[in-house]
């Protein structure tokens, strides 16, 4: 498996220019915090007034490594930096005339070329910045941990392009590991061949195909006879949000009130997207679907989703968590707490999944789609744990983009009015107060059973 | 007899990053890397500073054996390609070995040409492409006291200098006006020249060899002026040609150099060519021609291997720049797009500044608004980047004032913007 590294996050609008990482990266390597010597250089753009940022990107294939006459460049394998040995540089130069970013530059001073070396992993510049404009992201950690793991799900499923629900099944499957059963009932997941086909299933792991009513009593039951032979073994669902919130919704509701031991992850496509992109209890308002028509007098679906996540926070739920693939980090750490409630009862995951296919979007987008839908507070990022008995936001938006920024990359809210928008965002602003009202900080606790 | 997947040509820069490309593609293809020299990869950029001592010739190589075997490439050194048959997929070695193949880089660079002068070729004079002859110079160079370069191009500037600090008298006869000629235009080759005339090199520009004598070790050179040079070492690098005698009979379309396309496929199948022996497209102009510099071929090797592989990540080579960066004696300079050459069309702006007694130059040309040429002398400007502004010929109408007070810092804003 590959490896993955950290890198250095720049945030021009935290930017003020002080120049503090300039003077730092200088200081580290230099000795003075004379500029001329940091390899971190920031510019002002005098009209527009914002800061930008030239900075070696310790790029996955550099051009500044095979243009080096002198094999004074490397790329490092284990920890991912594009390190200049400078006993072999001859200063030739040809290294700054192939780097497009800036990234590798001459210091007059020391007529030799200069480039960051992550100052041994732990970067001075991210440390001196004291707005937060320099981040050092070790999402990395995460693929170089769990990708040595096994796969538990087979390639060549004959899922759509762009599909979430890949990445997010290898994801899970690879922390949870193979002592798990897994339940998916009707719905995308087993339409990609997740169930298998001519007696093989996609999945390592026992995998089985529940009706669309009946998932989390047949998980609660399997369960129920492993804790009665004394094996401790991971009942596990992937339902999409037909088989959650409409059609499974009596079964999950019971199961979660009996705190029965499993993780429940909806799959929220916001639709029947394998059955023709018919709508369902969680398709947000104004969507289109083949059930909520865009013609003259319907614009799409014409009421709110159902707040699924919030509704099983009410169901005594040892945990619940919303998540989304963007944003891996939150969801392994939320996976994780899954993990454990699931000893303790119901761990249920609301995973919003963009669907390229029935929302009209392109699969490259599938990522972005994901960024906007956090960051306009569209799908917040929130875990309940029964403990607290209150919800923390895992990924505050402070400045939330107004919900178009959202909305205008998919085509199904192509036909959106004005007034449609305008409602849209006035439900997102409401739904972010509720939410509040139930963290530590607001005065709502949710019903918890006494026991 | 052997049998590879991919057979590559040539051991350098064009080489390596076609090996490279392929490799992200196809880890288990089996590679063949073949070379007439008998040591390891190493680039012949490297070679003046073999000259002068600054770099012990075991630590030039580009690659170790432990990474050529990471990437499972059967390395054959000391293996000189003779003939190229396509029809049956094979190569003719000088050993007389037969290698069979799928598909073929040929990537086997230039060499030195000697002038047609009178007297050169018995004048057992010196050329420096090969390892070989570098380390031949720098033992000579521990002796002799003069040498005579003929050529100011960027090998005779790096050979000079580096003689010149192994202790070696310098004189260079260049038949054009200025050192340099194919980066620099008057100016920045005018202040070059005048840091090696300090640092005691002589340099004769404009000045024409009519023929050359040697005896008991010495060399002598007479001039059209009238006249005369003396050294112990003649350095002859008056230019290079595409290194192709082995594609005779192959029917294979060659010009100046291998004629390839914007993927670096020959008019044969199965067979690419990248690098200092490549005849492909230029940027301006459009003209098929050999651009025979070390970033061209890194490029052109990465396309090349792309495309072998079939990554489809390929982007069709943009076509050839002129470009280079050089550092002579702590100064630096470098240079993107014919600085010289671009002034006397129309539509045409120059923006300048010059600055002789700080070493200092800067010229930027814009046509209708895009950055076409630039060049430096000591200015703190990024080459990268200013090449990137050249190719993707990015529109400047709107920052034209703010770029040209600023080329350093609106460069590196243009480049967050556009492609950062
Ligand atoms: C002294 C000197 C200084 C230079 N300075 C600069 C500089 O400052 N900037 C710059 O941009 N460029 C410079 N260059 C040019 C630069 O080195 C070349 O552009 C670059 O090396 C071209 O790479 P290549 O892979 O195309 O070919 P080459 O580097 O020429 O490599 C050709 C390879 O092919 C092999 N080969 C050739 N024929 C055969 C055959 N028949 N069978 C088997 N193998 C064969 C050779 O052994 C070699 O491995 C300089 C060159 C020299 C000589």
């Amino acid at each position: 498996m590959g490896k993955s590294y950290p890198t250095i996050a720049f945030y021009p609008d935290r930017c003020d220019g002080c120049n503090q990482c300039v003077e730092a990266c200088a200081e580290f390597h230099s000795g003075t915090r004379n500029p001329a010597h940091s390899r971190i250089k920031v510019s002002q753009d005098g009209e527009e007034g914002a800061f930008f940022l030239a900075l070696c990107r310790q790029c996955g294939e550099p051009r500044c490594v095979p243009s080096c006459p002198a094999g004074a460049l490397k790329k490092d394998i284990d920890t991912g930096v594009v390190s200049l040995d400078e006993s072999k540089c001859v200063s030739c130069q040809l290294c700054t005339l192939a780097c497009p970013y800036g990234g590798i530059t001459y210091n007059p001073i020391t007529h030799q070329v200069m480039k960051c070396d992550f100052c041994d992993g732990d970067p001075v510049c991210v440390k001196a910045c004291p707005r937060g404009a320099l981040e050092l992201k070790t999402g990395s950690d995460i693929y170089n941990g769990w990708g040595d793991l096994e796969d538990l799900f087979v390639p060549g499923i004959s899922a759509c392009q762009g599909c979430n629900s890949e990445l997010l099944i290898r994801h899970t499957l690879r922390r949870i590991g193979p002592n798990t059963v897994v339940a998916t009932p009707p719905g995308c997941i087993p339409g990609v061949g997740a169930v298998g086909f001519n007696g093989v299933t996609a999945t390592k792991t026992p995998i089985f195909h529940p009706l669309l009513t009946n998932t989390a009593a047949m998980l609660a039951g399997i369960r129920r006879y492993y804790n009665r032979i004394g094996r401790d073994v991971t009942m596990l669902a992937f339902a999409g949000d037909g088989g959650t919130a409409d059609v499974g919704f009596q079964s999950l509701s019971g199961a979660a009130e009996r705190g029965e031991q499993m993780i429940y992850i909806c799959v929220d496509n916001e639709g029947y997207m394998n059955t023709g992109v018919q709508r369902s209890s969680t398709t947000p308002y104004g969507a289109w679907t083949s059930t909520t028509p865009v013609g003259t007098v319907l614009r799409g679906k014409s009421r709110d989703a159902k707040p699924m996540a919030l509704l099983m926070v009410m169901h005594n739920c040892e945990y619940v968590a919303t998540a989304c693939m963007t944003f891996m980090e939150d969801y392994y750490a939320k996976l994780e707490k899954a993990v454990e409630a699931a000893k303790r009862g119901m761990a249920y995951i609301h995973v919003f999944s963009p669907c390229p296919t029935g929302w009209r979007f392109p699969p490259s987008k599938l990522i972005e789609v994901g960024r906007k839908a956090v960051e306009t507070n569209m799908v917040p990022l929130w875990e309940y744990e029964a403990e607290a008995r209150c919800i923390d936001f895992t990924h505050p938006v402070e400045d939330p983009l107004p919900v178009k920024a959202y909305l205008s990359l998919i085509g199904k809210y192509n036909h959106l009015d004005e007034e449609q928008v305008a409602h849209i965002q006035r439900k997102t602003d409401e739904r972010i107060e509720t939410l509040k009202k139930f963290t530590r900080e607001g005065d709502v606790k949710p019903i918890q059973d006494a026991a | 007899m052997s049998h590879s997947n991919y057979l590559i040509i040539g051991s350098s820069h064009a080489a390596l990053s076609a090996l490279e490309a392929i490799r992200i593609q196809d880890t288990e293809g089996s590679i063949t890397l073949v070379t007439q020299e008998d040591t390891l990869p190493y680039s012949p950029t490297i070679l003046p500073y073999v000259i002068s001592g600054q770099i012990d010739p075991e630590q030039i190589f580009l690659r170790d054996a432990e990474a050529l075997d990471r990437h499972r490439v059967t390395f054959k050194k000391g293996a000189r390609v003779v003939a190229v048959d396509p029809a049956n997929h094979s190569v003719s070695m000088d050993s007389g070995e037969t290698l069979k193949y799928e598909k073929m880089l040929l990537a086997t660079g230039a060499e030195p040409t000697l002038p047609p002068i009178p007297g050169v070729k018995d004048a057992s004079c010196h050329v420096l492409r090969t390892l070989g002859d570098a380390v031949r110079l720098q033992s000579i160079a521990q002796k002799a006291k003069s040498a005579i370069i003929l050529g100011a191009g960027l090998i005779g500037m790096h050979a000079a200098e580096n003689l010149a600090k192994a202790g070696v008298q310098i004189a260079i006869v260049e038949a054009l006006p200025r050192v340099l000629p194919g980066y620099f235009d008057e100016q920045a080759a005018g202040l070059v020249q005048q840091v090696f005339t300090e640092h005691g090199i002589k340099i004769l520009t404009g000045s024409t060899v009519t023929h050359v004598t040697a005896s008991n070790g010495t060399c002598t050179v007479s001039l059209e002026s009238g006249g005369e040079l003396s050294g112990d070492l003649l350095l002859v690098a008056t230019g290079v040609r595409a290194r192709m005698d082995y594609l005779a009979g192959s029917g294979i379309d060659i010009g100046e150099g291998i004629v390839v396309d914007d993927t670096m496929r020959t008019s044969s199948r199965d067979i690419w060519a990248a690098g200092d022996v490549a005849e492909a497209r230029s940027f301006f102009g459009g003209k098929k021609r050999v651009n025979a510099n070390l970033p061209n071929a890194v490029e052109q090797g990465r396309i090349a291997g792309m495309d072998m592989v079939g990554d489809s990540a390929l982007k069709p080579f943009t076509g050839g720049i002129a470009r280079n960066a050089y550092h002579f004696f702590g100064h630096r300079a470098f240079s993107v797009g014919l600085v010289g050459r671009a002034e006397s069309a129309g539509g045409i702006e120059v923006d300048q500044v010059f600055l002789p007694s700080s070493v200092q130059y800067q010229k930027m040309v814009f046509e209708d608004d895009r950055l076409v040429a630039v060049s430096g002398v000591n200015t703190m400007l990024d080459p990268g980047i200013m090449y990137e502004l050249v190719r993707q010929r990015v529109d400047l109408s709107e920052v034209k004032a703010r770029f040209a007070a600023g080329p350093l810092q609106m460069g590196r804003i243009l480049m967050s913007k556009i492609w950062g």
